[in-house]
């Protein structure tokens, strides 16, 4: 087991450096660099002199490689580079949205382990039933559904139900504040994001446990259960669930990670100051140092996630043995 | 139409349609949803096709005196707040759609069906160097990729499928590979490679036949995402540009701001991709079902 970790952990760094080599060069592929773009955005005339000057600022005019040795070698102090359009450090801009991001996802991945577990055996023991085809509908409705138009009918509900019932529409707050400051206003902001992504999260969940359930409840350790007299809800709960919950857990693990990436959608719909918004930003701006320190961010929480899931599935189940 | 007693068919011409017949039927039978998935596939390529005669407006053209009008007998899904008929623009934003989807998917899962077959039929350090490669290439989320393929590329309808494409042929490439590793170790690969037939020849008329199935799996799975991404990025505004007609663009900026007095403009066009979506994901599930006979019983 902590030979395969260690393996694992090593295998990891190449997979990273790689994918910071990758992202570092391509970001050199973009035409036009930010210089141009940030002078000709001024209005202003401007001359090659000045363009050197901004070149020299940004440390553009080093060769490539000396720039990536910088910053990869920066990570290793935690100096992730500044950005490219506001010159702040790049670490300072993510740790103040970090919180945001992590929150929903947080909520978001809670909010469909309970719905995705209960529905998705509901659908399995009903199977063919119309608790099945209710449940089937709806998780195919929200992995079809884009999250970003969830987000605007959850917008548009809110404001034509308290438009109705108060007279007034309410719309959620709309400055940020800590969960230890004030959780109800926090809760009254982040909720529905979390919803929206949650629900798309929890579809692929339940489908999970659906498949899984239904292929535990024809093993025979579940028929010997039967036929030795021991209650359905017994046997569902005891012996099937606990044995269907491992590839229900990959999925929720795997899709965590994915999370990262269905936050870049819905943080622009909810207005919401975190990272996906940090990230869209950047992509327009072609804030390329701020581009890559994301997605490297990104990566590597996605990667991390992955080891994770795959140690906790050993962990879990006995069978499994990692050497 | 048998009852008419005409001159012996031929015994195959029968059979042949009878099996289309029955191989119909027995698709409505076996696979309901997937046939209702195909209907709706079959519907959005007809709209996107027929776009210029279904559409009853251009859908750039802007008119002042119907800004932001509802649903009506004059314009079916209301207008939008530039005073654009909705319907018009669904029916020719399904075109985006389809093509974004069909063609990022195609391209992508082809690339990726080459470079799984190659890497499995060369095996060794090529195979062991590539798998590392895609591994890089895996450690970012789909949309995270395209996003970033955005920011080096730029933006609009041919770089937004270049986009897309992308991050599908690893994702393919990695599917088709596992088959492909069985296949190799098949007799008749033995057999081909003994008579001394060029890598290529085999790769392209051995291997690549015979992985067909997980090649055609990926590729319907692929569609329906293809089509949320495009919308997806269209909804940043990373995507597809101003005044081309795609679903995401329309939801983009009025849809929110609007949302209260123009519900319309911002439930239709997410009720199309949806729908697209959906349709698309019941058809390749099907065509995985019946591909794969693993899955076949569940």
């Amino acid at each position: 087991m902590y030979t395969y970790l260690v393996k694992r952990l090593l295998m990891v760094i190449p997979t990273l450096f790689g994918a910071a080599v990758l992202v570092f060069f391509l970001m050199r592929l973009i035409p036009g660099d930010i210089c141009e773009l940030k002078l000709a955005g001024s209005g202003a005339f401007f001359d090659q002199r000045s363009l050197d000057i901004c070149r020299a600022e940004l440390g553009l005019d080093d060769s490539a490689l000396l720039q990536f040795g910088q910053w990869v070698g920066g990570w290793f102090v935690g100096d992730l580079g500044t950005s490219m359009w506001t010159g702040k450090p790049i670490g300072e801009e993510i740790a103040l949205r970090f919180q945001v991001s992590l929150q929903i996802a947080v909520m978001a991945t809670l909010f469909s382990i309970v719905l995705s577990i209960p529905m998705g055996v509901l659908s399995a023991v009903y199977r063919n039933t119309w608790i099945d085809y209710v449940v089937r509908s709806l998780s195919i409705a929200g992995i079809a559904m884009p999250s970003f138009w969830l987000g605007i009918l959850i917008i548009l509900g809110i404001l034509l139900t308290t438009q109705a019932w108060t007279g007034s529409p309410w719309m959620p707050p709309i400055h940020y504040v800590p969960i230890w400051v004030n959780p109800a206003e926090n809760l009254a902001m982040l909720i529905w994001p979390a919803l929206a992504t949650g629900y798309r999260y929890s579809a692929v969940a339940t489908r999970m446990t659906r498949s899984a359930m239904l292929d535990v409840l024809r093993e025979d350790y579940v028929r010997t259960a039967r036929s030795k007299g021991v209650m359905e809800r017994v046997i569902v709960n005891r012996h099937a669930l606990k044995n269907a919950m491992l590839p229900v857990i990959t999925v929720i693990g795997i899709e965590f990670a994915f999370l990262m990436g269905g936050l870049v959608v819905t943080e622009q719909v909810f207005n919401l100051n975190g990272i996906g918004k940090l990230f869209v930003g950047a992509v327009g701006q072609s804030d390329y140092t701020m581009v890559q320190a994301l997605v490297m961010l990104v990566a590597f929480i996605f990667v991390m996630t992955n080891l994770l899931v795959d140690l906790l599935y050993a962990w879990l189940d006995p069978r499994i043995r990692y050497s | 139409m048998s009852t008419t007693p005409m001159a012996a068919e031929p015994t195959e011409a029968r059979i042949e349609r009878r099996s289309v017949w029955h191989f119909m039927r027995r698709m409505l039978r076996t696979q309901p949803l997937g046939v209702a998935g195909g209907l709706i596939v079959l519907l959005m390529v007809l709209m996107a096709i027929f776009a210029d005669v279904v559409a009853p407006y251009d859908p750039t053209a802007n008119s002042f005196q119907h800004m932001s009008e509802p649903p009506s007998w004059q314009f079916l899904l209301g207008t939008d707040q530039f005073g654009r008929d909705i319907f018009s623009r669904i029916v020719y934003g399904a075109r985006t759609a389809l093509l974004v989807g069909f063609v990022a998917s195609f391209v992508g899962c082809f690339i990726g069906l080459v470079l799984g077959v190659g890497s499995a039929y060369f095996g060794g350090y090529v195979d062991l160097i590539f798998q590392r490669f895609l591994d890089i290439f895996m450690s970012f989320p789909i949309i995270i990729l395209a996003l970033a393929m955005v920011a080096i590329f730029g933006t609009g309808l041919d770089k937004v499928i270049l986009a897309i494409t992308i991050p599908i042929i690893p994702r393919c490439a990695r599917v088709v590979r596992s088959s492909a590793l069985a296949i190799r170790e098949m007799p008749y690969v033995d057999a081909a490679r003994s008579i001394g037939y060029s890598h290529s020849r085999i790769i392209l008329r051995h291997m690549i036949p015979n992985v067909t199935a997980p090649f055609l799996i990926m590729l319907t799975a692929f569609m329906g995402q293809a089509i949320l991404l495009e919308a997806s990025l269209s909804y940043l505004g990373l995507g597809v540009q101003e005044p081309i007609a795609a679903w995401g663009l329309m939801l983009q900026g009025g849809a929110s701001e609007y949302a209260e007095s123009a519900p319309w403009i911002a439930v239709f066009p997410g009720l199309a991709i949806t729908l697209a979506v959906f349709g698309f994901n019941l058809f390749g599930d099907a065509v995985r079902d019946t591909l794969d006979p693993r899955l076949r019983s569940q």
